[in-house]
């Protein structure tokens, strides 16, 4: 890669930060912040930008995981009862991803989410 | 628990697909399956995410599809937000991450939707994807 000019560094400070906020906050990678951005931002195609969200996430859930592990707030075996299942789902997701489109994918994960979170406002 | 099993193996699928953590689904999992409070949901979710993306960025780069230097200096980045959201997500009420949470994922399902049905057509090297 080309040597990264400095408007790029902020740029990716930026999507970083953001993605790192959600993060903490949500519990959730930051992904659906990066992928997106480094598409719109940073000229990346969607598939390089998935993957390296994903080499970002790394790093980002450790660090909150870390983080929150020090609150307390972290249960080791629940989080293995969704993680193991999860593992083998990520690498169906990954070679399925370099054959179709994800189109149908997005909208059936779109419909779930907001499922949840009515449940969440009503509940 | 047979749920939290089915929806973790549904997080990892879009998780690979969509290049995010899984998280989004691994919170309700963790709550509604397994009955941990929100708070404990998304600590819990932060460390389920950890292999999935290791495992998620391994396979892509075989793929050619991980940039890494890029990967590595957006999660330095990160970590100063990280710790602010992790203090942030301690210091207010559970009525007021749920919320916040609901809000969040609405935001995510409208960003997709969006960008499914409404968006210009993918840079040329992204063309395969569609």
């Amino acid at each position: 890669m080309a040597r990264m000019p400095r408007r790029r560094t902020l740029t990716l400070a930026a999507i970083g930060t953001a993605a790192g906020l959600f993060s903490g906050l949500f519990g959730v990678g930051g992904g659906i912040l990066i992928v997106p951005l480094l598409v719109l931002w940073c000229g990346f195609g969607t598939r390089l930008a998935t993957g390296t969200s994903l080499a970002a996430i790394v790093i980002i859930a450790a660090v909150a995981a870390a983080l929150h592990g020090a609150y307390g707030n972290v249960h080791l075996r629940e989080g293995l009862l969704v993680g193991v299942p999860a593992v083998a789902g990520v690498l169906i997701g990954t070679e399925l991803q370099q054959r179709i489109s994800t189109k149908a994918i997005s909208l059936v994960f779109a419909a779930l989410l907001i499922v949840v979170a009515i449940d969440l406002l009503v509940g | 628990m047979i749920e939290a099993i089915l929806i973790g193996l549904a997080a990892g699928v879009v998780a690979g697909l969509l290049g995010v953590g899984g998280g989004a689904l691994f919170v309700p999992a963790l709550t509604i399956g397994l009955g941990l409070s929100q708070l404990e949901a998304e600590a819990t979710s932060l460390l389920a995410i950890i292999p999935v993306a290791l495992v998620g960025a391994w396979r892509q780069r075989a793929h050619g599809n991980v940039d890494l230097r890029t990967g590595a200096l957006l999660g330095f980045v990160a970590v100063g937000g990280a710790a602010g959201g992790v203090v942030l997500a301690n210091a207010v009420p559970q009525r007021a991450l749920e919320v916040g949470f609901a809000i969040f994922i609405l935001f995510v399902a409208f960003q997709l939707v969006r960008r499914e049905l409404w968006s210009v057509p993918p840079a040329p090297e992204a063309g395969a994807q569609a």
